[in-house]
C-alpha cells in the first residue's frame, strides 16, 4: 500500500456518470453541475466517467451538461452494475490520469462503488455531502455532510491523498442547463474482462414499479406528519394534493404507521426534495426531517403549535388545526380554479 | 460455516455533545449496538442454525464495547473479539476498515463476513464495502434476504430503484438492511452462558496492523469542524385570522406565485 500522494501530479475534476439500463441517473447530472463549478474554480477540466453496455449516446448528453471529456468504458459484461468490475475500470484509469477530485452521486450504486474505489486508491471519501467548495488558498476540496442522524454537520477535507473523493446526496444540487452546442472529447477506455474471474453473478434484476413521478422530482409536495395522520386529516391532505397536482410525502413516523410508503419519506433517512412548493401539515420540524427540505423554494407550514420548529423553515406559517385549515384552503383553491 | 459479524457500538444519537475541538464527548453517553448490526448477527445465527458452524462477532472501539459484544454473545454468537487500542482511535472509515480487516485476516479461514449497511452515528455506509476491498472479497450489499447452500451465498439486493438477486462463492462480504429479518429476543440460558465467556482483547500488534494506517494518523480524511445545522430563523410570515381568511391569503399567495 502506498502512503501519501504526490499532490502536484494530480489535476482535473472527475464525475462518475451513473446509468441504469442506458438511462443516466439524474444525480449524475447534478454532479456535472457541481463538478463544473469546482473545475472552474480550480481552472481545470471536468471529465465524466461513463460505464455500461452500448451507452455512447449518453456521452454526448454528459458533454451538453458540462463535461469537457468523457471516459467511456463499454462491454456486454458491464450491462449490469457490479462493484468490482466498475472499481477495476475506474481505478486503473484514475492511476494513469491522476484526477485531483472525484465526485459521485450518493445513490445506492454510488454508495456501493465509491468506498471501494477510495480504499483501493488509498484515499479518503466524504460521504453523503450536502455542500462542496474549494479552499482556494490550499487548493483543497472542502466537503460538508450531516452525521449523527442530521444532528451535526461536519466539514471534512482530504489534504494528503488524491483524488479527493466525495459522494453527494441526490436532490441537493441543481441540474444545470443543458447546452447542445458544447463540444467535448470522448475517450474510449479499453476494457478487459475475463468472464471466469467475475465473482458476483446477477441472477435476476427487476426495476421496482413507481407510481408516476418520484418525490425528489416533484414540483409540489404536501407533507404529512403525525399531527395530520388521523384518517380525517389524511383525506384532506390527499384532496389538497389532488387540487394542487402535488405529490404526498411525509415524516418517518408516518412511514412507520404505513400511512405513506418509504419511497416518499422526506429527510435524513429518506429523500431530499426540491419542489417549488412544500406544504408540511402536522410536521414538527425535527432536524432529521428538515435536512430534506432545505431546497424547497416556497414553504407553507401548518401546525397547531405556534412555536413548532417547522415554522423556522417556512415562508408562510399557519398556527392551527390541520383538520380545520386544510378544508378551508382546499375550498379557496377550488374557487380560484373555477 | 464460519461467519464473522462486525458490530459497532454507537451512542444514542439524540444525546450527542462535542468538545471545543470537535471531538465527540463519549463519556456518560448511553450506548447501544448499532441497530442494523443486530440484524447482521441474526442473519449469521440463522445461517449457522441451518448449516452448522460458528458465529464470531468483532467490534472496534474503547473498552466499553465489551458490553455490545456481551449482548451479541447473549443473542447466541459463539465467540466475541474486542479490538481496543489507543492507536485505533480517531479512525475514519478507511482506517476503521483497515483495522477491522486486519483482525478478520487474523481470525482467518472464514466463509462469510456480515456487516450492517450503515451505522447510525457516522452514517457513511463505507466500512462494509471498504473491508471487502481490503480483504479482496466480493461485495453483496443492501441485503433484504440471504440464503446459502454452504458453498455460495445469494442475496436479495435493494439497489435503489432495482431489486436484484445476486450471488457469489465463499468467501464473500454481505451488508444487511434492517428489513432482512426480525432479530431474536435473548433466550435465558444463553445469557448465563454468555457471561461466562471470555472476550479476548486484541491490540494493533496482535492483528499485525501497520501503524501508518491506523487511527487519526492513518486516516486520509480530516475533520475540519463540526457544527449544528443552520436554521434560517425569522423569515416566516405567520397568517392571522379565521380559517377562511387564512385560506384566502394562502390561495392569493399561491396564485401570485403561479402555483395554482
Ligand atoms: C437516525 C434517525 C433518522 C431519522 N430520519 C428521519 C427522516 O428521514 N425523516 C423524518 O421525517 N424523520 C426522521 N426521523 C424521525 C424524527 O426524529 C422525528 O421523529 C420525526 O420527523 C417527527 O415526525 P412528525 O413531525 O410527523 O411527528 P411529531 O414530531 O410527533 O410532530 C407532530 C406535530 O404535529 C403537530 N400537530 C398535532 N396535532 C395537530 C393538528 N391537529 N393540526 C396541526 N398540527 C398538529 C404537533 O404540534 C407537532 O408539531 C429520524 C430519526 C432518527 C433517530
Ligand atoms: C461527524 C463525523 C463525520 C464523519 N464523516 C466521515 C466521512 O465522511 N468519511 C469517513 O471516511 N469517515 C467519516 N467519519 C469517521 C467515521 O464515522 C468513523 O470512521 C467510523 O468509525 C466508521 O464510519 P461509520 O460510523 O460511518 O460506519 P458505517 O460505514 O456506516 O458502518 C457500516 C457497518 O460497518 C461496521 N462497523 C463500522 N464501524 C465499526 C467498528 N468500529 N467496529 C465493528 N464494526 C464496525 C458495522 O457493521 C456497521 O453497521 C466521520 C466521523 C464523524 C464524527
Amino acid at each position: 500500500m502506498a502512503t501519501k500522494a504526490n499532490i502536484e501530479e494530480h489535476k482535473n475534476v472527475w464525475v462518475f456518470a451513473e446509468q441504469n439500463n442506458g438511462k443516466l441517473a439524474k444525480v449524475s447530472l447534478e454532479m456535472l453541475g457541481e463538478g463544473r463549478k469546482l473545475a472552474d474554480k480550480l481552472g481545470v477540466e471536468l471529465a465524466a466517467f461513463l460505464i455500461g453496455d452500448n451507452v455512447k449516446t449518453s456521452a454526448e448528453t454528459l458533454i451538453a451538461y458540462g463535461a469537457d471529456k468523457v471516459f467511456l468504458a463499454e462491454d456486454p459484461e458491464l450491462k449490469e452494475y457490479r462493484t468490482e468490475l466498475y472499481t477495476d475500470i475506474i481505478c486503473k484509469k484514475a492511476l494513469e490520469e491522476k484526477p485531483e477530485i472525484l465526485i459521485i452521486g450518493a445513490s445506492a450504486i454510488g454508495r456501493d462503488l465509491t468506498p471501494r474505489v477510495s480504499f483501493r486508491l488509498n484515499t479518503g471519501c466524504t460521504a453523503d455531502c450536502t455542500e462542496l467548495d474549494i479552499d482556494e488558498e490550499k487548493r483543497l476540496l472542502v466537503s460538508t455532510r450531516p452525521a449523527f442522524g442530521g444532528n451535526v454537520m461536519a466539514t471534512i477535507i482530504c489534504p494528503e491523498h488524491r483524488p479527493q473523493m466525495s459522494t453527494v446526496r441526490p436532490g441537493v444540487m441543481a441540474v444545470p442547463e443543458a447546452d447542445a452546442s458544447r463540444t467535448g472529447e470522448i475517450i474510449t477506455v479499453p476494457v478487459e474482462i475475463k468472464p471466469e474471474e467475475i465473482k458476483v453473478r446477477v441472477i435476476e434484476s427487476n426495476e421496482k414499479e413507481h407510481e408516476g413521478e418520484k418525490i425528489e422530482d416533484a414540483e409540489k409536495v404536501v407533507g404529512i406528519g403525525i399531527g395530520a395522520s388521523d384518517p380525517e386529516s389524511v383525506e384532506y391532505v390527499k384532496e389538497l394534493a389532488k387540487v394542487l397536482g402535488a405529490k404526498i410525502g411525509g415524516s418517518r413516523p408516518c412511514v412507520e404507521k404505513h400511512i405513506i410508503p418509504h419511497e416518499v419519506q422526506v429527510g435524513q433517512t429518506g429523500k431530499n426534495i426540491r419542489p417549488e412548493l412544500y406544504i408540511p401539515c402536522g410536521i414538527s420540524g425535527t432536524v432529521q426531517h428538515t435536512t430534506g427540505i432545505t431546497n424547497a423554494k416556497y414553504t407553507i407550514a401548518i401546525n397547531k403549535d405556534p412555536n413548532a420548529e417547522i415554522f423556522k423553515f417556512a415562508n408562510l406559517g399557519i398556527a392551527g388545526d390541520a383538520k380545520v385549515i386544510l378544508p378551508a384552503i382546499i375550498k379557496e383553491i377550488k374557487k380560484y380554479k373555477a | 460455516m464460519k461467519i464473522i459479524v462486525t458490530i459497532k457500538q454507537v451512542p444514542n444519537v439524540t444525546k450527542v455533545k462535542w468538545d471545543a475541538d470537535g471531538s465527540l464527548i463519549r463519556a456518560g453517553l448511553p450506548t447501544i449496538i448499532n441497530p442494523v448490526d443486530k440484524h447482521a448477527i441474526e442473519a449469521a445465527l440463522e445461517l449457522k442454525e441451518k448449516h452448522g458452524g460458528e458465529v464470531i462477532v468483532i467490534s472496534m472501539g474503547p473498552g466499553q464495547v465489551e458490553s455490545a459484544l456481551r449482548e451479541a454473545l447473549c443473542m447466541g454468537a459463539d465467540q466475541a473479539i474486542q479490538l481496543t487500542d489507543r492507536k485505533f482511535a480517531g479512525a475514519d472509515t478507511w482506517a476503521t476498515s483497515y483495522a477491522l480487516g486486519c483482525a478478520i485476516k487474523k481470525i482467518g479461514d472464514y466463509d462469510l463476513v456480515i456487516s450492517g449497511v450503515e451505522a447510525m452515528d457516522g452514517n457513511t455506509a463505507q466500512v462494509g464495502p471498504q473491508m471487502a476491498e481490503f480483504l479482496g472479497l466480493p461485495l453483496l450489499s443492501y441485503a433484504l434476504g440471504i440464503e446459502s447452500d454452504g458453498k455460495k451465498v445469494q442475496i436479495q439486493q435493494k439497489l435503489g430503484d432495482f431489486e436484484r438477486k445476486i450471488e457469489a462463492d465463499f468467501p464473500a462480504l454481505v451488508t444487511v438492511e434492517k428489513e432482512i429479518n426480525e432479530y431474536r429476543v435473548t433466550p435465558m440460558d444463553k445469557i448465563l452462558e454468555a457471561f461466562e465467556k471470555e472476550i479476548p482483547v486484541w491490540e494493533a500488534d496482535d492483528v499485525d496492523a501497520e501503524l501508518v494506517h491506523l487511527g487519526l494518523k492513518g486516516s486520509p480524511t480530516k475533520l475540519r469542524k463540526v457544527f449544528s445545522p443552520k436554521i434560517e430563523k425569522g423569515k416566516v410570515q405567520m397568517l392571522e385570522g379565521t380559517p377562511e381568511e387564512i385560506a384566502r391569503q394562502v390561495a392569493d399567495k399561491l396564485n401570485e406565485k403561479f402555483l395554482i
